[in-house]
């Protein structure tokens, strides 16, 4: 059980990781070795290795947040070489696999770095302030039972394509860790844009951006000032397209909308 | 005395109708008295906690993920079903019970599979509501798509992630009661018991997985949507984090656990291809609307696949099951891949695998077609194999994926204990002993958001709300337990990982009671399993502390509730003396090598009751009686 034996064929790999016991105690980078490393072994099936043979020695392994592995979830989330998910194209982390790395290889991993994620233990950060902005607004309001005939919604081809690409988004968070900012925009702009561009989801398209926004900043996300890391991070290609979206329509909110979001006893009027 | 499913007599057709109108109701303001308690956020758990909360409910809801919008509900990838009949291929409410009962090889209950048939269309309809982007047709209808199973194209879909997208429909319903104060989410927090008071089920224990602490939450009713038990082979479809043990916890406080052996094993995963393997991914069902199984005729013809001429391909579903061909219910597709490769037929790696070929539908509808339909899966194949199927046809093989038995429930979806409710893939269900394809979203969001809703009412309406405290000796109990637990699990100190444990039972499991089982192998199963629970208690060794986060310590807690639970399905698949759906048992098979069924001896579901550790459990017989669907053979050649 104690240091397998090197094989041939197989990679070995220094890691040098970030290691925090909590959120309030103090991180600093380890070194390790992952060796026996197949080019089949996704990223996260190498780091299992590794903490096994933590394990053996007695070392606390390495807390990571993962679940489906296939891409899905969102549940991953660690930034390699100082990009969030490793940086191969349109790829999560968990998908991410150890064919794309030769023996000998340094690699750092470190947690997901923002404001709004809050750190709970080596890589694993509190990713719930994304759920805050969801909760702002993310969503069609209609009761169970109130639908009607699904084809009495008439959406075009396009307009289905368009929304699907947007919720495409899985909510991992690797967008905030690459903004230089720290902002949330392409996450609530792919949601503004996917029930924006529905028929049905027109009625509240003012409202839900205002108030999406309005919890992003209060969550302590930046705003996007145009560097688009965002989307050459997001594992899921989310297009920038969406964040022109949101602005435009948070544009249209404020000229249209003010008025009826005063009268409705949202809140303040938004002064930025 | 048999077990009473509480199904209404009369005609199938206005059942549920009648039942729900002989429910109790609660007014809205005494709906707001009573409080909820869901554990999971998939489908069925994100779908009942809006909709409680919708209708009046106070709820609070468990997952352990770091998100709501992260269960597993969201990797399933091809289609829901519905019987909208919008493809006007002769679909009905009938059609789709009927295929559903067939499938599931007759061991379900009708009057359940009839209200869900019923409820599909439903489902539909509220998901477009909520903003689901389901696909459509250039003149903005909704499309369909076939599915294994089936004959109409009755599957909705959203490209390859229905599953992602219907689950962000509900977390966003559920978002919104969220933000309306009705509804509280506990994410990062585990499941650990079940309290009772008085024998009905009114609260549970959790551990906060990033503090440890160890509390109870009250309540009036309590409603487990914590999915399947796939991973009790530890290598499956499944997410990593998806255990057993909220049913397991049911379970051994009284509730009955149906079916336990009615498994799925997936026919197009991609094949495993080492022992460092953490799972096995599945690529949807719908790829065999377009791709075709095949093995080379020639046995270890290692030549590239596309160097092997039309003549020399057998394709083997096409040629067995000719009325179906490459869309055969899964169970059926699984056996035939895994007959062909344990011939010596299988291509790839150790022969385990045979090719799923897009040629003939890429040189008839193009590529932009195919990627269309399928494009998220041919990538995920990619970044898995390095390899690229467009050109070369992709390698598949099977993969336990989904589990029919759970916690045994009435009609009404309450288990054996009053109070105590269980929906999705967690409960026994409509499923028999075969699930069909886009079924599982299906009865979910069904359970969810139309059934739980009703059926809870009934049950609250004759209870007194606030009957457990917080501070009350049965959750002093309860969490009492559950500490000296975590205790135990710290305080082996042994030498091998969970990681260890996990890989042995896997593979005891997949080569005993696996796709094909027999009354030796089962046999070898429980005298191995019994060994690996001592072992594991011996030494299991969970590094680190219980007030933390400490990922090792809840996967050690899952090790052990699948050890356990392990020998449960292997005694009920050594009952089960018959074959049906996805239980092989190779003593009863027809001349052709089909599952034979003996409906004479085993028509019934099979409940068990926990009678203690070590202890036989305790059978009880739900018998299953079909009018509707008349008891037949089931043939798909």
């Amino acid at each position: 059980m104690t240091k397998a034996k090197d094989q041939p064929g197989l990679m070995t790999l220094k890691l040098i990781v970030w290691r925090q016991a909590g959120p309030d105690e103090p991180g600093r980078f380890e070194t390790y070795l992952a060796r026996n490393i197949s080019g089949d072994h996704s990223f996260l099936e190498m780091l299992d290795v590794v903490n096994e043979d933590l394990i053996a020695q007695g070392i606390e392994p390495i807390e990571f947040d993962h679940d489906c592995r296939e891409g899905i979830c969102g549940a991953c989330s660690q930034v390699i070489n100082g990009i969030p998910h490793g940086g191969q194209s349109r790829t999560t982390v968990c998908q991410l696999h150890m064919r794309h790395f030769s023996d000998g290889d340094t690699i750092y991993i470190e947690p997901l770095r923002a404001r709004a994620f809050p750190i709970l233990k080596d890589l694993v950060v509190d990713r719930g302030t994304l759920d805050k902005i969801i909760q702002a607004g993310g969503y069609i309001s209609v009761n169970t039972g109130a639908a009607p005939d699904g084809n009495s919604i008439l959406i075009s081809k396009e307009a289905a394509d368009y929304a699907l690409d947007a919720a495409e988004c899985i909510g991992c968070g690797a967008c905030v860790a690459a903004c230089p900012n720290g902002a949330a925009m392409l996450f609530a702009g792919a949601k503004v844009s996917h029930l924006g561009v529905l028929p049905h989801g027109r009625p509240e398209a003012a409202r839900r951006v205002v108030e999406m926004l309005d919890a992003m900043r209060d969550c302590g996300f930046g705003n996007c000032s145009n560097h688009f890391e965002c989307q050459a991070a997001c594992p899921k290609g989310i297009d920038v397209k969406f964040i022109a979206t949101l602005n435009r329509e948070y544009l249209k909110a404020m000229v249209h909308g003010l008025a009826a979001r005063t009268v409705s006893d949202l809140g303040q009027p938004v002064e930025d | 005395m048999p077990l009473d499913g509480k199904a209404p007599s009369g005609a199938i057709e206005d059942s549920w109708d009648r039942h729900r109108f002989e429910l109790k109701l609660l007014n809205p303001e005494k709906k707001g008295r009573f409080r909820i308690l869901v554990v999971g956020t998939g489908l069925a758990g994100a779908s009942a906690a809006a909709t409680l909360a919708e209708l009046g409910y106070r709820v609070e809801i468990f997952c352990w993920q770091d998100s709501p919008r992260r269960a597993h509900s969201i990797a399933a990838q091809g289609g829901i079903n519905a019987a909208k009949n919008y493809a006007n291929d002769g679909d009905s409410v009938r059609r789709l019970f009927l295929d559903t009962i067939r499938g599931g090889d007759f061991r379900s209950r009708e009057a359940d599979v009839w209200r869900l048939a019923q409820l599909s269309n439903q489902i539909i309809d509220h998901c477009v509501a909520q903003g689901v982007p389901f696909a459509r047709d250039y003149g903005g209808h909704l499309e369909n798509r076939s599915f294994g199973g089936a004959q109409v194209s009755r599957t909705f879909y959203a490209r390859g992630q229905t599953g992602q997208q219907l689950l962000l429909g509900a977390y966003s319903a559920l978002s919104r009661q969220v933000a309306a104060g009705k509804v509280k989410v506990f994410p990062r927090t585990e499941i650990l018991d079940l309290v009772l008071r008085e024998g009905e089920a009114k609260g549970v224990t959790v551990r906060d997985l990033v503090t440890g602490e160890i509390r109870s939450h009250t309540g009036d009713a309590v409603v487990l949507c914590s999915g399947g038990y796939m991973n009790v082979y530890n290598l499956s479809t499944m997410a990593r984090g998806a255990g057993v043990g909220a049913i397991w916890i049911a379970y051994k406080k009284g509730a009955y656990l149906a079916n336990p052996c009615f498994t799925q094993i997936h026919p197009t995963c991609i094949p495993p291809t080492g022992e460092y393997q953490s799972k096995l991914t599945l690529m949807s069902e719908s790829l065999r609307n377009d791709g075709r199984c095949w093995v080379p005729v020639k046995k270890g013809d290692s030549r590239e696949p596309n160097m092997i001429p039309p003549e020399e391909r057998d394709y083997f579903l096409e040629r067995q099951y000719p009325s179906y061909g490459n869309l055969a219910p899964r169970d059926i597709a699984s056996r035939a891949v895994k007959e062909q490769c344990d011939k010596g037929f299988g291509v790839g790696p150790e022969g385990r695998g045979v090719y799923l070929d897009f040629s003939r539908a890429i040189s008839r509808l193009g590529v932009a077609v195919i990627q269309e339909r399928y494009g998220n899966l041919f990538e995920m194949y990619e970044q898995i194999t390095g390899e690229d199927a467009y050109k070369a046809p992709m390698r598949i093989y099977p993969a336990p994926h989904y589990s029919m038995g759970g916690l045994w429930v009435d009609y009404n979806l309450m288990s054996n204990i009053p109070g105590l409710f269980v929906l999705g893939e967690a409960n026994f269900s409509v499923h028999g002993a075969n699930r069909l394809g886009a079924s599982a979203l299906m009865q979910g969001l069904a359970d969810g958001y139309f059934i739980l809703p009703y059926t809870i009412a009934h049950y609250l309406a004759g209870t007194r709300p606030g009957a457990l405290l917080a501070n009350g000796p049965e959750c002093a109990d309860s969490i009492r337990n559950i500490q000296a637990r975590v205790s135990a699990l710290l305080g082996v100190n042994g030498k091998r990982s969970v990681g260890h444990f996990m890989r042995e039972l896997g593979s005891i499991m997949w080569t005993h009671a696996g796709m094909t089982r027999s009354a030796d192998s089962l046999k070898e199963a429980l005298s191995q399993i019994r060994e690996l629970r001592d072992e594991f208690w011996e030494d299991v060794r969970v590094p680190g502390k219980g007030d933390s986060l400490n990922s090792q310590l809840e996967a050690a807690g899952r090790a052990s509730d699948f050890i356990e639970f392990a020998q449960l399905l292997c005694v009920d698949a050594l009952h089960r003396e018959e074959s049906c759906g996805g239980h092989f048992r190779v003593e009863h098979q027809t001349p052709d090598g089909e599952a034979l069924r003996d409906d004479e001896n085993f028509c019934y579901s099979a409940a068990w009751e926990y009678t203690g550790k070590d202890a036989e459990p305790r059978l009880h017989k739900e018998p299953l009686i079909f009018k509707e669907a008349p008891l037949e053979g089931r043939s798909y050649r």
